[in-house]
Protein backbone atom coordinates (compact mmCIF):
# COMPACT_ATOMS: atom_id res chain seq x y z
CA UNK A 1 0.00 0.00 0.00
CA UNK A 2 2.52 2.48 1.08
CA UNK A 3 5.17 1.29 -1.25
CA UNK A 4 2.30 1.89 -4.21
CA UNK A 5 1.50 5.52 -3.19
CA UNK A 6 5.03 6.36 -2.89
CA UNK A 7 5.54 4.94 -6.62
CA UNK A 8 3.01 7.12 -8.28
CA UNK A 9 4.43 10.07 -6.27
CA UNK A 10 7.53 9.19 -7.85
CA UNK A 11 6.12 8.61 -11.30
CA UNK A 12 4.49 12.33 -10.90
CA UNK A 13 8.14 13.68 -9.79
CA UNK A 14 9.51 16.68 -12.28
CA UNK A 15 13.11 15.91 -12.43
CA UNK A 16 14.68 18.89 -13.23
CA UNK A 17 17.17 21.99 -13.25
CA UNK A 18 14.15 23.68 -11.09
CA UNK A 19 13.56 20.82 -9.19
CA UNK A 20 17.22 20.29 -8.07
CA UNK A 21 18.03 23.93 -7.55
CA UNK A 22 15.23 23.91 -4.81
CA UNK A 23 17.83 21.79 -3.28
CA UNK A 24 19.73 24.39 -2.61
CA UNK A 25 20.49 25.06 1.14
CA UNK A 26 22.18 27.79 3.47
CA UNK A 27 24.42 26.12 6.23
CA UNK A 28 22.89 26.51 9.46
CA UNK A 29 23.12 29.68 11.79
CA UNK A 30 26.32 29.97 13.26
CA UNK A 31 28.47 27.87 10.55
CA UNK A 32 30.87 30.60 9.90
CA UNK A 33 31.25 31.39 13.63
CA UNK A 34 32.08 27.82 14.06
CA UNK A 35 34.38 27.84 11.22
CA UNK A 36 36.02 30.72 12.45
CA UNK A 37 35.90 29.37 16.31
CA UNK A 38 37.74 26.12 15.46
CA UNK A 39 40.84 27.86 13.23
CA UNK A 40 40.76 30.23 16.78
CA UNK A 41 39.90 33.22 14.18
CA UNK A 42 37.98 36.36 14.45
CA UNK A 43 35.46 37.39 11.95
CA UNK A 44 36.31 40.75 10.88
CA UNK A 45 34.04 43.78 11.32
CA UNK A 46 33.92 46.25 7.95
CA UNK A 47 35.27 49.79 8.49
CA UNK A 48 33.54 52.18 6.48
CA UNK A 49 33.74 56.30 6.63
CA UNK A 50 30.59 58.41 6.56
CA UNK A 51 30.49 62.54 7.57
CA UNK A 52 28.64 63.80 10.11
CA UNK A 53 27.77 67.08 12.10
CA UNK A 54 30.44 65.65 14.44
CA UNK A 55 32.61 65.43 11.27
CA UNK A 56 33.91 62.48 9.66
CA UNK A 57 33.00 59.31 11.60
CA UNK A 58 34.85 55.75 11.36
CA UNK A 59 31.93 53.26 11.70
CA UNK A 60 32.54 49.49 12.42
CA UNK A 61 29.95 46.71 11.15
CA UNK A 62 29.08 43.07 10.77
CA UNK A 63 26.12 41.01 10.10
CA UNK A 64 24.74 41.91 13.64
CA UNK A 65 24.46 45.91 13.27
CA UNK A 66 27.17 48.89 13.42
CA UNK A 67 29.48 47.82 16.48
CA UNK A 68 31.43 50.63 16.78
CA UNK A 69 31.76 54.89 16.11
CA UNK A 70 34.42 56.90 16.69
CA UNK A 71 35.25 60.43 15.04
CA UNK A 72 37.98 59.75 12.27
CA UNK A 73 39.91 63.23 14.22
CA UNK A 74 40.69 60.83 17.49
CA UNK A 75 42.98 58.69 15.22
CA UNK A 76 44.45 61.69 13.51
CA UNK A 77 42.14 60.10 10.65
CA UNK A 78 44.09 56.76 10.11
CA UNK A 79 42.60 53.64 9.47
CA UNK A 80 45.11 51.96 10.76
CA UNK A 81 44.88 53.37 14.29
CA UNK A 82 41.64 52.80 14.30
CA UNK A 83 41.34 49.35 13.47
CA UNK A 84 44.35 48.61 16.09
CA UNK A 85 42.03 50.28 18.62
CA UNK A 86 38.82 47.97 17.15
CA UNK A 87 40.79 44.98 17.62
CA UNK A 88 41.90 45.59 21.03
CA UNK A 89 38.07 46.57 22.23
CA UNK A 90 36.41 43.80 20.24
CA UNK A 91 38.85 41.17 19.58
CA UNK A 92 37.98 41.51 15.80
CA UNK A 93 40.26 42.88 12.99
CA UNK A 94 38.63 45.02 11.07
CA UNK A 95 38.86 45.59 6.79
CA UNK A 96 37.68 47.93 4.49
CA UNK A 97 34.00 47.91 3.87
CA UNK A 98 32.60 49.27 0.28
CA UNK A 99 29.83 50.85 1.66
CA UNK A 100 28.06 52.18 4.71
CA UNK A 101 25.45 49.77 6.18
CA UNK A 102 21.55 50.42 4.98
CA UNK A 103 19.89 53.38 6.40
CA UNK A 104 23.30 55.21 8.08
CA UNK A 105 23.73 57.56 5.44
CA UNK A 106 19.82 58.99 6.15
CA UNK A 107 19.99 58.62 9.59
CA UNK A 108 23.05 61.01 10.06
CA UNK A 109 21.20 63.42 8.10
CA UNK A 110 18.03 63.16 10.34
CA UNK A 111 19.62 62.40 13.48
CA UNK A 112 16.91 59.57 14.04
CA UNK A 113 18.86 56.37 14.22
CA UNK A 114 16.34 53.94 15.40
CA UNK A 115 15.83 52.22 12.90
CA UNK A 116 19.61 50.80 12.09
CA UNK A 117 20.77 47.39 13.54
CA UNK A 118 23.95 47.60 16.54
CA UNK A 119 25.64 44.65 17.88
CA UNK A 120 26.10 45.43 21.26
CA UNK A 121 27.26 41.84 22.08
CA UNK A 122 29.70 42.69 23.97
CA UNK A 123 27.77 44.84 26.97
CA UNK A 124 26.17 44.01 29.91
CA UNK A 125 22.05 43.59 29.88
CA UNK A 126 22.06 46.88 32.10
CA UNK A 127 24.21 48.66 29.37
CA UNK A 128 22.07 47.31 26.50
CA UNK A 129 19.01 48.66 28.26
CA UNK A 130 20.47 52.22 28.87
CA UNK A 131 21.51 52.70 25.55
CA UNK A 132 18.13 51.05 23.90
CA UNK A 133 16.36 53.80 25.93
CA UNK A 134 18.42 56.42 25.05
CA UNK A 135 17.90 55.52 21.53
CA UNK A 136 14.28 57.22 21.84
CA UNK A 137 15.74 60.14 22.25
CA UNK A 138 14.39 62.08 19.94
CA UNK A 139 16.54 64.69 18.40
CA UNK A 140 17.22 68.54 19.07
CA UNK A 141 16.00 67.14 23.03
CA UNK A 142 17.31 66.38 26.04
CA UNK A 143 16.33 63.84 28.87
CA UNK A 144 18.16 64.05 32.42
CA UNK A 145 20.27 60.53 33.30
CA UNK A 146 17.47 60.01 36.33
CA UNK A 147 14.77 59.68 33.22
CA UNK A 148 16.53 56.96 31.66
CA UNK A 149 17.24 55.21 35.15
CA UNK A 150 13.57 55.71 36.14
CA UNK A 151 12.33 54.45 32.42
CA UNK A 152 14.46 51.22 32.24
CA UNK A 153 12.80 50.33 35.72
CA UNK A 154 16.51 51.03 37.78
CA UNK A 155 15.44 54.47 39.42
CA UNK A 156 18.32 54.20 42.04
CA UNK A 157 21.14 53.58 39.31
CA UNK A 158 21.57 56.56 38.18
CA UNK A 159 25.43 57.18 38.28
CA UNK A 160 25.63 53.71 36.48
CA UNK A 161 23.27 54.97 33.65
CA UNK A 162 26.23 57.88 33.59
CA UNK A 163 28.93 55.10 33.31
CA UNK A 164 27.09 52.97 30.73
CA UNK A 165 26.63 55.65 28.25
CA UNK A 166 30.40 56.89 29.11
CA UNK A 167 30.86 53.20 27.24
CA UNK A 168 29.03 53.99 24.36
CA UNK A 169 30.47 51.90 21.46
CA UNK A 170 28.11 53.75 18.71
CA UNK A 171 28.20 57.64 20.07
CA UNK A 172 26.95 59.84 17.85
CA UNK A 173 24.11 57.55 16.16
CA UNK A 174 22.88 56.27 20.22
CA UNK A 175 22.42 59.57 20.96
CA UNK A 176 23.99 59.48 25.08
CA UNK A 177 25.12 63.37 24.05
CA UNK A 178 21.41 63.73 24.49
CA UNK A 179 21.32 62.46 28.27
CA UNK A 180 22.07 65.67 30.68
CA UNK A 181 22.71 66.02 34.13
CA UNK A 182 19.12 66.11 36.49
CA UNK A 183 19.69 69.56 37.25
CA UNK A 184 19.46 70.14 33.66
CA UNK A 185 23.00 71.07 33.19
CA UNK A 186 24.74 69.17 29.90
CA UNK A 187 27.18 67.32 31.52
CA UNK A 188 30.08 65.27 30.60
CA UNK A 189 30.41 63.25 27.48
CA UNK A 190 33.28 60.27 26.75
CA UNK A 191 34.17 62.45 23.45
CA UNK A 192 34.65 65.52 25.39
CA UNK A 193 31.92 68.37 26.39
CA UNK A 194 32.57 70.85 23.56
CA UNK A 195 31.73 68.01 21.33
CA UNK A 196 28.41 67.16 22.89
CA UNK A 197 27.60 70.92 22.54
CA UNK A 198 28.48 70.89 18.77
CA UNK A 199 26.07 67.89 18.63
CA UNK A 200 23.01 69.05 20.49
CA UNK A 201 23.65 72.63 18.73
CA UNK A 202 23.93 71.08 15.16
CA UNK A 203 20.11 69.24 16.31
CA UNK A 204 18.98 72.97 16.63
CA UNK A 205 19.13 72.40 20.43
CA UNK A 206 18.92 76.28 22.63
CA UNK A 207 21.91 75.27 24.48
CA UNK A 208 21.68 79.04 26.38
CA UNK A 209 18.07 78.86 27.34
CA UNK A 210 18.62 75.29 28.68
CA UNK A 211 21.60 76.56 30.58
CA UNK A 212 19.68 79.65 32.26
CA UNK A 213 16.69 78.14 32.93
CA UNK A 214 19.07 75.31 35.01
CA UNK A 215 20.95 78.12 36.18
CA UNK A 216 17.65 79.77 37.66
CA UNK A 217 16.97 76.16 39.29
CA UNK A 218 13.73 75.40 36.50
CA UNK A 219 13.64 71.83 35.76
CA UNK A 220 10.29 71.77 34.24
CA UNK A 221 8.16 74.13 32.34
CA UNK A 222 4.52 74.05 31.74
CA UNK A 223 1.94 75.56 29.91
CA UNK A 224 -1.13 77.28 31.38
CA UNK A 225 -3.28 76.90 28.51
CA UNK A 226 -3.36 73.76 28.60
CA UNK A 227 -1.91 72.59 31.81
CA UNK A 228 0.53 70.56 30.68
CA UNK A 229 4.12 70.29 31.68
CA UNK A 230 7.48 68.76 30.38
CA UNK A 231 11.32 68.92 30.14
CA UNK A 232 12.62 72.63 28.94
CA UNK A 233 14.04 70.62 25.34
CA UNK A 234 10.94 68.71 24.60
CA UNK A 235 8.74 69.64 21.11
CA UNK A 236 5.81 70.74 23.14
CA UNK A 237 7.61 72.91 25.73
CA UNK A 238 9.53 74.71 22.60
CA UNK A 239 6.22 75.78 21.28
CA UNK A 240 4.80 77.22 24.54
CA UNK A 241 4.23 81.67 24.02
CA UNK A 242 6.71 82.97 26.67
CA UNK A 243 3.32 84.74 28.14
CA UNK A 244 2.07 81.34 29.37
CA UNK A 245 5.30 79.62 30.76
CA UNK A 246 4.93 78.20 33.76
CA UNK A 247 8.34 77.22 35.42
CA UNK A 248 8.94 74.70 38.13
CA UNK A 249 11.61 73.61 39.99
CA UNK A 250 10.22 70.04 41.28
CA UNK A 251 7.91 67.62 39.82
CA UNK A 252 5.98 67.82 42.97
CA UNK A 253 5.28 71.47 42.57
CA UNK A 254 3.98 70.98 38.90
CA UNK A 255 1.88 67.78 39.96
CA UNK A 256 0.59 70.24 43.09
CA UNK A 257 -0.09 73.15 40.85
CA UNK A 258 -2.44 70.92 38.88
CA UNK A 259 -0.35 70.37 36.11
CA UNK A 260 -0.36 66.96 34.34
CA UNK A 261 2.80 65.51 32.82
CA UNK A 262 3.35 65.28 29.24
CA UNK A 263 3.22 62.12 27.40
CA UNK A 264 5.73 63.22 24.81
CA UNK A 265 8.98 63.89 26.97
CA UNK A 266 7.10 62.09 30.02
CA UNK A 267 8.67 64.41 32.92
CA UNK A 268 7.41 62.14 35.38
CA UNK A 269 6.60 58.42 35.16
CA UNK A 270 3.28 58.14 34.21
CA UNK A 271 1.74 55.87 36.94
CA UNK A 272 3.44 58.55 39.54
CA UNK A 273 1.06 61.25 37.97
CA UNK A 274 -2.40 59.27 37.93
CA UNK B 1 23.80 38.21 1.95
CA UNK B 2 27.65 38.46 0.82
CA UNK B 3 28.83 42.28 1.83
CA UNK B 4 31.89 41.87 -0.91
CA UNK B 5 32.34 41.24 -4.89
CA UNK B 6 33.96 37.76 -5.16
CA UNK B 7 37.00 39.80 -6.19
CA UNK B 8 36.88 41.77 -2.96
CA UNK B 9 36.44 38.67 -0.69
CA UNK B 10 40.13 37.52 -2.33
CA UNK B 11 41.76 40.91 -2.51
CA UNK B 12 40.47 40.93 1.59
CA UNK B 13 42.04 37.84 2.22
CA UNK B 14 45.21 38.51 0.29
CA UNK B 15 46.05 41.61 1.92
CA UNK B 16 45.37 39.87 5.09
CA UNK B 17 44.39 36.19 5.30
CA UNK B 18 43.00 35.70 8.86
CA UNK B 19 41.08 39.43 8.54
CA UNK B 20 39.47 38.18 5.07
CA UNK B 21 38.83 34.67 5.80
CA UNK B 22 35.64 35.07 7.44
CA UNK B 23 33.91 37.12 4.62
CA UNK B 24 34.98 33.89 2.50
CA UNK B 25 33.52 31.53 4.64
CA UNK B 26 30.18 33.48 4.09
CA UNK B 27 30.27 34.05 0.74
CA UNK B 28 30.90 30.42 0.00
CA UNK B 29 28.34 28.49 2.68
CA UNK B 30 25.52 27.77 0.71
CA UNK B 31 27.37 26.33 -1.98
CA UNK B 32 29.55 24.31 0.11
CA UNK B 33 27.11 23.12 2.45
CA UNK B 34 24.78 22.36 -0.51
CA UNK B 35 27.50 20.11 -1.95
CA UNK B 36 28.35 18.14 0.94
CA UNK B 37 24.26 18.11 2.06
CA UNK B 38 22.99 16.28 -1.07
CA UNK B 39 26.32 14.22 -1.47
CA UNK B 40 26.09 12.94 1.50
CA UNK B 41 22.27 13.09 2.56
CA UNK B 42 23.17 13.61 6.23
CA UNK B 43 22.92 16.97 7.78
CA UNK B 44 25.55 15.63 10.18
CA UNK B 45 27.40 14.70 7.58
CA UNK B 46 27.16 17.62 5.96
CA UNK B 47 27.93 19.90 8.76
CA UNK B 48 31.69 17.99 9.02
CA UNK B 49 32.24 18.18 5.69
CA UNK B 50 31.75 21.45 5.26
CA UNK B 51 33.42 22.63 8.10
CA UNK B 52 36.14 20.64 6.92
CA UNK B 53 36.62 21.72 3.96
CA UNK B 54 36.95 25.32 5.27
CA UNK B 55 39.65 24.41 7.69
CA UNK B 56 41.76 22.44 4.73
CA UNK B 57 41.32 25.48 2.58
CA UNK B 58 42.60 28.45 5.68
CA UNK B 59 45.25 25.70 5.81
CA UNK B 60 46.25 25.69 2.31
CA UNK B 61 45.30 29.58 1.88
CA UNK B 62 48.24 30.21 4.45
CA UNK B 63 51.05 28.71 1.76
CA UNK B 64 49.58 30.77 -1.03
CA UNK B 65 51.53 34.31 -2.17
CA UNK B 66 49.03 37.20 -2.53
CA UNK B 67 49.44 36.98 -6.70
CA UNK B 68 47.99 32.89 -6.58
CA UNK B 69 45.54 33.73 -4.23
CA UNK B 70 44.06 36.43 -6.56
CA UNK B 71 43.66 34.14 -9.17
CA UNK B 72 42.05 31.79 -6.95
CA UNK B 73 38.91 29.75 -8.84
CA UNK B 74 37.47 29.77 -5.47
CA UNK B 75 34.00 27.80 -5.60
CA UNK B 76 35.60 24.76 -8.40
CA UNK B 77 38.59 25.20 -5.54
CA UNK B 78 36.68 24.61 -2.37
CA UNK B 79 34.27 21.82 -3.72
CA UNK B 80 36.90 19.63 -5.32
CA UNK B 81 37.93 19.41 -1.20
CA UNK B 82 33.98 18.73 -0.29
CA UNK B 83 33.92 16.25 -3.13
CA UNK B 84 37.59 14.74 -2.15
CA UNK B 85 36.54 14.55 1.32
CA UNK B 86 33.43 12.89 1.12
CA UNK B 87 34.91 10.71 -1.48
CA UNK B 88 37.33 9.80 1.38
CA UNK B 89 34.29 8.99 3.90
CA UNK B 90 32.76 6.32 1.70
CA UNK B 91 35.75 4.56 1.29
CA UNK B 92 36.43 4.82 5.21
CA UNK B 93 32.63 3.61 5.55
CA UNK B 94 33.22 0.37 2.81
CA UNK B 95 36.02 -0.69 5.24
CA UNK B 96 34.13 -0.80 7.72
CA UNK B 97 30.55 -2.76 6.47
CA UNK B 98 29.49 -3.09 9.51
CA UNK B 99 28.51 0.68 9.69
CA UNK B 100 27.14 0.83 6.30
CA UNK B 101 23.52 1.38 6.91
CA UNK B 102 23.66 4.07 9.75
CA UNK B 103 24.79 7.47 8.04
CA UNK B 104 22.76 7.47 4.89
CA UNK B 105 19.69 6.12 5.65
CA UNK B 106 19.31 8.19 9.05
CA UNK B 107 16.31 10.21 9.74
CA UNK B 108 18.29 13.57 9.90
CA UNK B 109 16.55 14.87 6.90
CA UNK B 110 13.45 13.65 7.98
CA UNK B 111 13.60 15.55 11.18
CA UNK B 112 11.08 18.27 12.37
CA UNK B 113 11.74 22.10 13.22
CA UNK B 114 13.32 24.94 11.19
CA UNK B 115 14.17 22.90 8.29
CA UNK B 116 15.36 24.64 4.54
CA UNK B 117 12.39 25.35 2.81
CA UNK B 118 13.45 23.10 0.22
CA UNK B 119 12.64 20.67 2.67
CA UNK B 120 9.27 21.72 3.00
CA UNK B 121 8.25 19.92 -0.35
CA UNK B 122 7.17 16.48 -0.75
CA UNK B 123 8.59 16.31 -4.22
CA UNK B 124 11.95 18.00 -3.10
CA UNK B 125 12.27 15.06 -0.46
CA UNK B 126 11.43 12.54 -3.00
CA UNK B 127 14.10 13.96 -5.15
CA UNK B 128 16.72 14.01 -2.35
CA UNK B 129 16.09 10.28 -1.67
CA UNK B 130 16.51 9.41 -5.52
CA UNK B 131 19.86 11.35 -5.46
CA UNK B 132 21.01 9.12 -2.73
CA UNK B 133 20.67 6.41 -4.66
CA UNK B 134 23.02 7.87 -7.51
CA UNK B 135 25.84 6.25 -7.74
CA UNK B 136 28.75 8.73 -7.01
CA UNK B 137 30.06 9.36 -10.62
CA UNK B 138 26.73 10.56 -11.81
CA UNK B 139 25.60 11.89 -8.22
CA UNK B 140 28.89 14.39 -8.09
CA UNK B 141 28.37 16.10 -11.59
CA UNK B 142 24.31 16.36 -10.96
CA UNK B 143 24.86 17.99 -8.00
CA UNK B 144 27.69 20.40 -9.13
CA UNK B 145 25.75 21.47 -12.24
CA UNK B 146 22.07 21.05 -10.84
CA UNK B 147 21.94 22.15 -6.78
CA UNK B 148 25.05 24.17 -6.71
CA UNK B 149 25.26 25.61 -10.04
CA UNK B 150 28.68 25.25 -11.60
CA UNK B 151 29.58 25.69 -14.93
CA UNK B 152 30.77 22.67 -17.20
CA UNK B 153 34.08 24.15 -16.98
CA UNK B 154 34.27 24.43 -13.39
CA UNK B 155 33.09 21.03 -12.94
CA UNK B 156 35.68 19.18 -15.33
CA UNK B 157 38.11 21.26 -12.70
CA UNK B 158 37.07 19.61 -10.17
CA UNK B 159 36.49 16.39 -11.73
CA UNK B 160 39.80 16.21 -13.53
CA UNK B 161 38.19 15.41 -16.60
CA UNK B 162 37.87 17.01 -19.88
CA UNK B 163 34.94 19.31 -20.20
CA UNK B 164 33.04 16.64 -22.93
CA UNK B 165 32.96 14.23 -19.99
CA UNK B 166 31.46 16.49 -17.51
CA UNK B 167 28.90 17.35 -19.93
CA UNK B 168 27.90 14.00 -20.33
CA UNK B 169 28.13 12.21 -16.61
CA UNK B 170 25.72 15.66 -16.08
CA UNK B 171 23.20 14.71 -18.74
CA UNK B 172 23.72 10.64 -17.63
CA UNK B 173 22.95 11.42 -14.31
CA UNK B 174 20.21 13.22 -15.03
CA UNK B 175 18.65 10.81 -17.26
CA UNK B 176 19.24 7.57 -14.22
CA UNK B 177 17.37 10.22 -11.61
CA UNK B 178 14.44 10.33 -14.54
CA UNK B 179 14.49 6.56 -14.60
CA UNK B 180 14.82 6.42 -11.08
CA UNK B 181 11.63 8.42 -10.55
CA UNK B 182 9.52 6.68 -12.91
CA UNK B 183 11.04 2.94 -11.58
CA UNK B 184 8.39 1.39 -9.41
CA UNK B 185 10.51 0.20 -6.42
CA UNK B 186 10.91 2.46 -3.42
CA UNK B 187 13.70 2.79 -1.60
CA UNK B 188 12.06 1.08 1.51
CA UNK B 189 12.20 -2.38 -1.07
CA UNK B 190 15.85 -2.08 -1.42
CA UNK B 191 16.57 -0.89 2.11
CA UNK B 192 18.25 -4.47 3.06
CA UNK B 193 21.03 -4.56 0.05
CA UNK B 194 24.37 -3.07 1.29
CA UNK B 195 24.19 -0.40 -1.42
CA UNK B 196 27.38 1.36 -0.45
CA UNK B 197 29.52 -1.06 -0.21
CA UNK B 198 29.71 -2.39 -3.80
CA UNK B 199 27.29 -0.08 -4.99
CA UNK B 200 27.60 -1.56 -8.59
CA UNK B 201 27.68 -4.85 -8.39
CA UNK B 202 24.31 -5.65 -6.61
CA UNK B 203 22.69 -3.05 -8.87
CA UNK B 204 21.51 -5.16 -11.88
CA UNK B 205 20.14 -2.44 -13.52
CA UNK B 206 22.31 -1.08 -16.80
CA UNK B 207 24.42 1.13 -16.55
CA UNK B 208 25.45 3.98 -19.43
CA UNK B 209 24.87 1.81 -22.25
CA UNK B 210 22.52 4.71 -23.73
Amino acid sequence: MIADTASTRRLSLAVDAAALRRLRVDAPDGFVDTVMDSLGLHDADHLVTVHSPAGDLFVAFNDDGISAVMPAALFDGDPGQFAAHHRQETGRPLVAGIRPPAGLTAALRSGRATNLRYDLSGLTPFERAVLTKTLEIPSGEVRPYGWVAREIGRPKAVRAVGSALGRNPVPVLIPCHRVVRSDGQIGNYGLGVPMKRALLSAEGVDLERLERLADAGVRYVGSDTTGVFCVPSCVHARQIRAAHEVHFRTDAAALGAGYRPCTHCTPVAVRDAS
Amino acid sequence: MALHSEAAVLDGMADDLDAGFGAFVRSHSTAVYSTALRLSGSRTEADELAQETFIRAYKALRRFDAERMLLLESRPWLLTITVNLWRNTLRRASRRPQQTDAPHLDVADRRPGPEAAAEDSADSQLLVGLLRELPEHHRVPVVLRHVVGLSYAEIASVLECPVGTAKANVARGLDRLRALASAGDTPATRKSTPRKSAPRKSTPRKRESS
